[in-house]
């Protein structure tokens, strides 16, 4: 990684590592959820496709939980594997399992819009190794953005089945999604610094602006939810399940590295 | 420090020239340098500085080629020390591929990347109204379709020749 030895004040340091920890908990969760549909998928295009999205996921959150080891003198695996699960902090979008496939493209439309808002001001970030990893991720994100947008359209304008199980799946995770832009502890530092170019709440508007006009002509009127403030602390069975599975290596042997 | 004995940069051309030897892991018919990750090379006297541009953050390749490029230059008797660093300072974009490397990857049936649209767009929705468009490495034409943007690898599509009726993949544009 691009070595650059910050020097911040103990309360930045650690709304910063807050938000990498969010970010990365993120990626790495919906990326486990993702590895799920290798070899079950609808077709084999789609074996490949979530396969691989899943895979750059999880590279994602490997890079960003090594520059939060590197900011909190930590290690990139402990913090990955070596938490119990009240411990993580991805957004409570990501506490679902991975449902039928209409459940699947709807989580991932609402997350990889999201994401999408999100890294665009993440790649802006006064810390230079933030904003270059993101600013990367961004071209890769394109083509899950890509994917994300042919299967919502597909299943939108389709048989009325598809179309029935991806509204439900909305309407069933509208509440959660808004918490991709839940309050961070610490947050008006990070604004103040430059950190985090755009508070949660500026990136959340952004995002509804643009998700809405795309979500009710299919799911109709959705409620104004604000995102919670445990909205990336509530954790459900299903993860705690996801998190049994992913930790599996990480607790037969002691030190495996990934 | 640069030893006194060493012109730094004959040294570090010698250097260039071993990485151009080494293969890309995944795709073999292309080198490290010709693919465009190598960023820069310092040499300091018998140590030597190799900063990589992963093509995907994910890619898996990323771990072998840090090994091999400190095994060939040690070997070579280039270095005793060699350190490579990851970096997206700057970003890899398919648009560092030599022209030589997308003959090569044309000769082994990839389509080499188009080249990545300018401006603010990138990453974004709207931009994605406009697909990279493939010409089929065994017969040249353009009419071909996208199958699958995700492949094999996380750099490479799937695509499709209405012409020869071959399939081919294309080294993605990121």
């Amino acid at each position: 990684m691009t070595t650059a030895r910050v020097e911040l004040e103990v309360p930045v340091r650690d709304a910063l590592a807050g938000l990498l920890l969010s970010v990365a908990d993120d990626e790495f969760v919906i990326g486990f959820w993702d590895s799920e549909w290798t070899g079950i998928a609808p077709m084999l295009e789609e074996d490949v496709a979530t396969s691989s999205i899943a895979q750059d996921e999880l590279g994602h959150a490997k890079a960003l939980y090594e520059l939060l080891a590197e900011l909190t003198d930590d290690d990139a695996d402990r913090i990955a594997f070596g938490r119990e699960t009240d411990a993580y902090r991805h957004a409570a979008l990501l506490n679902h399992a991975r449902g039928d496939w209409a459940f699947s493209v709807a989580r991932r439309y609402l997350y990889e819009t999201a994401d999408g808002v999100r890294l665009a001001s993440l790649a802006r970030s006064a810390h230079e190794p933030l904003a270059l990893l993101a600013g990367k991720m961004r071209r890769e994100e394109t083509y899950h953005l890509l994917h994300a947008d042919a299967w919502f359209r597909r299943l939108a304008d389709g048989a009325p089945e598809g179309r029935d199980r991806l509204r439900d799946a909305v309407e069933c995770l509208w509440a959660d999604a808004q918490d991709v832009f839940a309050p961070l502890a610490g947050e008006d530092l990070l604004v103040r610094d430059g950190l985090l170019p755009e508070p949660m709440h500026e990136l959340h508007a952004a995002w509804l602006a643009r998700s809405r006009p795309i979500l009710e002509p299919l799911a109709g009127d959705l409620a104004d939810r604000r995102p919670s403030a445990d909205g990336r602390t509530r954790r459900t069975d299903d993860f705690a399940w996801l998190h049994g599975e992913f930790t599996m290596v990480a607790r037969s042997e002691e030190g495996a590295t990934w | 420090m640069v030893s006194p004995t060493t012109s730094r940069p004959a040294a570090e051309a010698r250097i260039w020239e071993e990485l151009a030897r080494i293969p890309d892991p995944e795709i073999p018919a292309i080198s490290v340098v010709d693919l465009g990750v190598i960023g820069s090379v310092e040499v300091e006297g018998r140590r030597v500085r190799v900063e990589l541009l992963p093509t995907f953050v994910g890619c898996p390749a990323i771990g072998v080629m840090q090994e091999q490029i400190g095994e060939r230059l040690r070997a070579e008797g280039l270095a005793d020390d060699v350190e490579v660093a990851i970096t997206f300072d700057p970003p890899w974009t398919s648009d560092r591929i030599s022209p030589a490397g997308r003959e090569r990857l044309r000769l082994s049936g990839f389509a080499p990347p188009t080249p990545v649209p300018a401006g603010p767009a990138l990453g974004q929705l709207d931009e994605l109204a406009v697909l990279p468009i493939a010409v089929c490495p065994y017969c040249g034409s353009r009419n071909t379709t996208m199958d699958n943007p995700f492949g094999p690898t996380l750099c490479r599509a799937i695509y499709h020749c209405a012409e020869c009726r071959q399939p081919f993949e294309q080294f993605k544009r990121v």
